[in-house]
């Protein structure tokens, strides 16, 4: 890879955002599942459940505060390394992250402080509300990122201006009711939640393991393995519906997921493994799983996919038509009010494509001026890379329904056989902490790799959205940035687990008080014996 | 629908103009006093037990503080996207910085009491320091330098281009006028900072804060009238030449600019301004004369109406201009050609007037609930406290 501004920023790019998303998951989740034991506690009055808050509460904390640190980079990330993007774009892109920030992070920003600072200061239902406050507002946060992102993907209710030379809104509704950012966004949250689950149930494993805490770990396990087992459906069943809406809004995305070379006579199979191998264009050593992939694409039995060769000869037809789109837009451009009108209807006519025009950009300054063999170039530009994309999918998805086997398991462990858990078990869940981390960062670079050469597919090539900075800022913020999120990456683990090995402040003394008392109350008056 | 033709494309300009003017004072008044109260740290504070009580008086609230940065940057983003694409990319080393310092701050005050070594303690207050400090310094730096106007240009494509030798340099950044508006945040945010531990201390901290507070509000004072009579005499300002398109499309390179006269020449044209300007020195003056007679609630709200009355100082003079290009004057962003489409600040003002209201209510009840001193016990009594 050559050390160029674009390769320079997109890595800046995906290594911030990939950063940010170490945190974002397990806050997404463990708000939640915080809140869902406070909510017991309050309804039960249990104090076990009041320390398990406390408890889950402060690793909490000690997570959250990276993920908000990290994502102020987001924020502006946008304006500092991607400015033509955000001319281009900002009409329409602008308007989420805003709304996050209105609707999302003042929420979540103004009662987590509450939530550690307000358990003396507020009575139980208040404090009550303060957490699932929390919750609601990180998780409308997912929600607003990710209207934000589907439109990268999938950029609908927007329009081409020839005035103001960018992209702007038509439909408000469009963007915001996006087919491919509602599935994104419950198959987000829901991989957030299993996440938080899989951490929390690898933590307590590790209190069982040691015979430490066995009270509070047993509880957190049965919260965790029902939340998880829940979330970890959703995440596949949501995955499936964001492959579906791929197979119609991004066609080479879905294509070079499944190194699918050729269209298939319908329904076409899933080659479950295999090498693929762009330079040839073909997937070598193949497993292929008949009828598959036309059922999971499409939903039928009679419609076609099609192959990245088909797709990449319609990239070469759509950059020809891009191109007088560009040549109309120059006069628009000079002549302002003075244009034609045939002029403008041309415009009009091809203005769809003229972001394949700009494909070109990379080999020549004017697209209008581009040899036949720039634009084969530019179309075959369209494929991304195949063989990361292949695999880094397959590992997701596998990792994905190991997480519903593992949540599965323990639900039933604990609903069905008196919360008690082999040896075996509780060690392969301590060792399976990481795994939803390895799967979410997957998830990502497939959807945002698979997005390439586009940062808004099909309207803006990656290329051209960049600053015009320079290779020394870059490197300089680049090093920067890696060598102070490291640095803050150590300390967050080394918190993390000093206070997971100091466990839980778990006063003993007052949860059998209180199971003494609850036991002669139950004694005392039949009617709640019976309720229980 | 044309729902958003109820109100028209240059009123909505104007609105989001005042818009960017609250959320920046808003940051200002809310963060501004973290910030402050950072740069104060090592100074008021000497003990461990003193510094915690200085943190915790943050404690709960510098998060919801900080988000009045982040909805800043998305605010510029979905109303002012031309303003977010060559500001921030234009100021990229500095932006840099004022990242790493907003990302030191938050882990700071998180982390800082999670450990008892007294090492990773003093390390994490000097990075609080430098988290308050820094951005206090460049936010003034930035303004300054919209103010004497930045070598940018837009090509044909309007995609922003640089001066060679600015571009994200930083040192580029720091040019005499900059520094000293640098100067001006810096004191009026120390001023405000102390003036919030004026509010929740008492004490030793409580006579230090008061100390330093008043020694930078007369240091604002001076510096911002000191700016008043460089742009005087020592800066070029810029002028519309063509006329005012205010409903037009947003296409800096549609308008024609001059660069020369004086910014100070807006008063001359509209003299009511002035009263920016006044509240700015009558609210740091009489902030600094509380601090010194000991009156507590007053003199954060006279620090406030001194930093409203700075900072919308800067708006007014500019106006119409957000940010001048020295070389290429015609490609300087202005209201009526630098904002969104007419329909994306129509819902974008929809989504402001219905979550402001609700942001400020619920802001205010979490500071009702907190109303009150911090003291030693409340620190080293309780296990939530930083």
């Amino acid at each position: 890879m050559e050390l160029d501004i674009v390769e320079l920023s997109r890595l800046q790019f995906a290594m911030t955002a990939m950063y940010h998303f170490l945190f974002v998951p397990l806050t997404l989740g463990l708000s939640i599942l915080v809140a869902i034991m406070e909510t017991v506690y309050v309804m039960t009055g249990r104090p076990i459940w009041r320390q398990m808050t406390k408890f889950w509460g402060t690793l909490f904390g000690i997570n959250f505060v990276l993920g908000v640190a990290t994502g102020i980079t987001m924020e502006f990330q946008f304006g500092m390394n991607w400015s033509y993007y955000s001319h281009y774009v900002g009409d329409i892109f602008g308007a989420p992250l805003a709304i996050e920030g209105l609707m999302a992070f003042f929420l979540e920003a103004t009662f987590v402080g509450l939530f550690f600072f307000g358990w003396d200061k507020l009575s139980k239902v208040a404090h009550l509300v303060v957490a699932w406050l929390v919750a609601l507002g990180s998780n409308f946060s997912a929600l607003w990122i990710l209207i934000a992102n589907g439109w990268m993907q999938n950029p609908v209710g927007a329009e081409f201006n020839p005035d103001t030379m960018r992209m702007e809104m038509t439909s408000f509704f469009d963007v915001l009711f996006n087919e491919v950012a509602q599935a994104k966004f419950v198959h987000t949250v829901s991989a957030g939640y299993v996440t938080a689950s899989v951490f929390v149930l690898g933590v307590s494993a590790f209190y069982m393991l040691r015979g430490r805490h066995t009270r509070l770990a047993k509880r957190s396990i049965t919260v965790a393995a029902s939340f998880g087992l829940a979330s970890a459906l959703s995440v596949v069943v949501l995955g499936d519906e964001s492959g579906y809406s791929a197979s119609h809004t991004q066609k080479m995305k879905l294509a070079a997921i499944e190194a699918m070379w050729e269209t298939e006579e319908a329904p076409a199979h899933f080659t479950l493994v295999g090498i693929p191998d762009k330079e040839a264009r073909e997937t070598h050593y193949a497993v292929h799983i008949p009828w598959a992939m036309g059922l999971i694409g499409t939903r039928s039995l009679t419609e076609e996919i099609p192959g990245i060769n088909e797709l990449v000869d319609e990239a070469h037809d759509r950059i020809e038509n891009g191109i007088i789109a560009y040549d109309a837009l120059m006069t628009i451009r000079e002549q302002r009010d003075a244009t034609p009108a045939d002029v403008r209807a041309t415009f009009e006519q091809h203005s769809e494509d003229l972001g394949f025009a700009m494909l070109l950009m990379r080999y020549t300054d004017d697209p209008r001026t581009a040899t036949p063999e720039m634009i084969t170039q530019a179309a075959n530009d369209t494929i991304p890379g195949v063989f990361p994309l292949f695999w880094a999918f397959r590992i997701m998805v596998g990792l994905g329904f190991g997480f519903i086997g593992m949540m599965a398991y323990f639900f039933i462990r604990s609903s069905f056989y008196g919360q008690s858990y082999p040896r075996w078990a509780l060690h392969a869940a301590v060792w399976l902490i990481p795994a939803p981390w390895i799967a979410a960062e997957l998830g990502w670079f497939v959807a945002e790799f698979g997005r390439q050469p586009w940062t808004v597919d099909g309207v803006l090539p990656t290329a051209l959205s960049v600053s015009h900075l320079s290779v020394g800022d870059l490197l300089l913020t680049l090093a920067g940035f890696v060598t102070f999120y490291s640095v803050l990456f150590i300390i967050e683990m080394g918190l993390m687990i000093k206070y997971i090995r100091k466990g839980p402040t778990e006063d003993v003394d007052e949860t059998e008080i209180w199971e003494e008392r609850h036991a002669a109350r139950l004694q005392a008056d039949p009617a709640i014996a019976a309720a229980e | 629908m044309i729902l958003y033709e109820l109100i028209s494309y240059d009123v909505l300009r104007v609105i989001w103009w005042v818009l960017l003017g609250v959320l920046l004072i808003g940051f200002a008044l809310t963060d501004g006093f973290d910030m402050g109260v950072g740069a104060l740290l090592p100074f008021v504070a000497k003990t461990d037990v003193e510094r915690r009580v200085v943190i915790n008086t943050v404690g709960p609230v510098w998060e919801g503080n900080q988000v009045w940065f982040i909805l800043g940057g998305g605010a510029i983003f979905a109303a002012w996207p031309p303003l977010y694409a060559v500001s921030f990319s234009g100021f990229y080393l500095a932006m840099f910085a004022v990242l790493a310092c907003f990302i030191l701050r938050p882990v700071g005050f998180k982390y800082r009491s999670k450990r008892e070594s007294a090492r990773w303690r003093s390390g994490w207050d000097w990075a609080l320091f430098v988290g308050g400090a820094g951005p206090a310094l460049l936010f003034g730096v930035a303004v300054g330098n919209a103010m004497l106007g930045v070598p940018f240009h837009l090509n044909d494509l309007l995609m922003p281009m640089y001066d060679g030798t600015f571009y994200g340099k930083f040192l580029g950044l720091l040019r005499p006028f900059a520094i000293l508006s640098g100067v001006v945040s810096f004191a009026m945010l120390i001023m405000h900072g102390a003036a919030w531990l004026a509010l929740k201390t008492e004490g030793e901290i409580n006579a230090r804060a008061r100390r330093m507070g008043s020694v930078a509000g007369i240091v604002a004072i001076v510096a911002y009238a000191l700016a008043g009579v460089w742009l005087a005499f020592g800066v070029d300002g810029f002028t519309l030449t063509s006329d005012v398109v205010a409903n037009g499309p947003s296409n800096p390179l549609y308008s024609e600019v001059a660069r020369g006269g004086s910014w100070l020449s807006a008063y001359a044209e509209r003299p009511w301004i002035a009263i920016a300007p006044a509240l700015g020195f009558l609210g740091m003056g009489l902030a600094v004369l509380g601090l010194r007679s000991r009156r507590e609630v007053s003199t954060l709200l006279f620090s406030k109406l001194g930093i409203l009355g700075v900072i919308s100082s800067v708006g007014l003079t500019m106006f119409p201009f957000i940010l001048p290009s020295t070389v290429d004057p015609a490609s300087s962003l202005t209201v009526w050609d630098a904002s969104s489409s007419h329909r994306t600040l129509f819902i974008m003002l929809v989504c402001a007037l219905i979550f402001m209201p609700l942001i400020l209510a619920y802001t205010a009840w979490v500071y009702k609930v907190l109303w009150g001193k911090v003291t030693e016990d409340d620190v080293t009594g309780s296990s939530h406290s930083y």
